[in-house]
């Protein structure tokens, strides 16, 4: 195989890769404020739920929960669902363990907030979504935005963990010509694409953080 | 017509008994001023009356409604939403530390309460700011952020924020026990300029002249409860011992 069809199937793994990165981040990103509510509400069973799920998805390994979720329906409902269910259930695994990770992080964004603009907010006549909306979230987001971007570098690289399930993305791809080939080069291929995704976004994340750079 | 009423007002925390029987009143235009040692229950005072404590007894008033109370078995009776802003919208509180938006230019800060809370015209909002920035001596500053600001400068921003409310009566919690003396000095000057406006304004303050210059009503108040209080001279003229020893403390 020449080296330029393998960077082409290479190269369309890594746009499924992408794809399965930028869906994950569409849903979890506002599924994890939710969840981190729910961690933070006051209601006692609420709180409990949101707990357990958040410790299942941290503490158990993405991997078998692609597994679960895949299989989930099969072994436990009898259900046979269609072909793209595969596609499907990689996006929602994906989706409820990083929801998971992220309610974390908003939760100590939000509890580090000092309550003295909470009051001042209060005090100015601000409603609690106003309050929320215009004052705490965008704080938040500046002090968050550290974790979110580890949080999103390790993401990319857990795409590769789809290979579990024999989704064609780019992992799972360099191991089949690695196979066929007997060479370790597509490995080495698979490295520098994702090396050099992981740059463009480590790079992207320094924008936006440097663009929130105007105040202390 | 009395614009704020606290009557027999009681506050613990947990088993620490803050407030244990203080009334007190404020006439439209008037000034109190609340001094007394750290722990005596002043700043309580000023969070209980902005309602951002609520009361154990008592009763709070405002404009002759009474707007939050305390039963004898210990249930409260609390505006809450709408209602709450409403209450509100009638003072107005500086804070000790300020708290003013970080994320929000001294302008920002100053409208937009105004024009998203109380929902005016943007334009007439932003006349307003100019002019009150201008009485702040901080007309140079109003696209400036927060971080850039001496502590001085941020309070003076903070009164404003308050003042763009129109508020029927304004709270000071310390304004500058977190400022240096010639800070100090700053702030003071703005806050003397302001009894011009007859506002009515509480005042808690370890500034014993200030104090006397500008308040037409003083409250000395030591554990919970207020020792002594009159006109500005009957206070600091009294014989109280506590209170003696406090200001002899004070030469120091």
């Amino acid at each position: 195989m020449s080296f330029t069809v393998m960077l082409q199937q290479l190269g369309e793994g890594m746009l499924r890769s992408m794809g399965i990165f930028f869906l994950t981040l569409l849903f979890s990103l506002p599924l994890g404020l939710f969840v981190a509510f729910g961690r933070m509400s006051r209601n006692k069973a609420l709180q409990g739920v949101i707990r357990v799920y958040i410790s299942i998805m941290r503490g158990t390994p993405l991997m078998l929960q692609l597994l679960a979720v895949y299989f989930g329906p099969y072994y436990l409902a009898g259900a046979r669902l269609g072909k793209n269910w595969r596609f499907f259930a990689i996006i929602l695994a994906f989706v409820i363990n990083y929801a998971a990770y992220f309610a974390e992080i908003y939760r100590s964004g939000i509890a580090s907030m000092p309550p003295g603009q909470y009051e001042a907010a209060r005090l100015l006549g601000y409603s609690k979504a106003g309050t929320f909306v215009r004052i705490i979230l965008p704080q938040v987001i500046k002090r968050i935005l550290p974790s979110v971007t580890n949080e999103v570098m390790t993401l990319i690289k857990d795409t590769s963990l789809s290979f579990s399930l024999a989704y064609a993305e780019m992992f799972t791809i360099a191991k089949q010509i690695a196979a066929k080939e007997t060479s370790f080069v597509p490995f080495i291929a698979a490295a520098v694409f994702y090396y050099v995704f992981n740059a463009i976004v480590g790079f992207v994340m320094n924008r936006i953080e440097k663009s929130m750079d105007y105040y202390t | 017509m009395s614009l704020l009423e606290m009557n027999h007002i009681r506050k613990s925390f947990g088993d620490l008994e803050v407030i244990r029987d203080i009334s007190l009143k404020v006439d439209e235009g008037e000034i109190l001023s609340i001094i007394g040692p750290s722990g005596s229950g002043k700043s309580t005072m000023l969070r209980c009356a902005t309602m951002l404590e609520t009361i154990d007894g008592g009763e709070i008033k405002y404009m002759n409604e009474r707007v939050a109370w305390a039963d004898s078995d210990g249930t409260r009776y609390y505006p809450k939403g709408a209602d709450l802003r409403q209450v509100c919208s009638c003072f107005g509180l500086v804070f000790q530390q300020f708290n003013l938006f970080p994320h929000f230019t001294v302008m920002k800060n100053i409208t937009d309460a105004p024009i998203h809370n109380q929902k005016r015209d943007k334009e007439e909002v932003y006349q307003t700011a100019k002019e009150l920035l201008g009485k702040m001596g901080l007309a140079d500053k109003a696209d400036a952020y927060p971080c850039q600001l001496s502590g001085g400068q941020q309070q003076r921003v903070a009164i404003a924020r308050a003042l763009a409310l129109n508020p029927k009566i304004l709270f000071f919690d310390e304004p500058t026990s977190a400022l240096d003396p010639e800070l100090t000095g700053e702030v003071l000057k703005v806050i003397k300029s302001l009894a011009d406006l007859h506002i009515a304004m509480v005042i808690v303050t370890h500034e014993m002249n200030f104090a006397r210059e500008i308040s037409d009503h003083v409250m000395f108040m030591d554990k919970g409860v207020v020792l002594v209080e009159g006109t500005a001279e009957e206070v600091f003229t009294t014989d109280n011992a506590r209170m003696k020893a406090f200001f002899g403390k004070l030469q120091h």
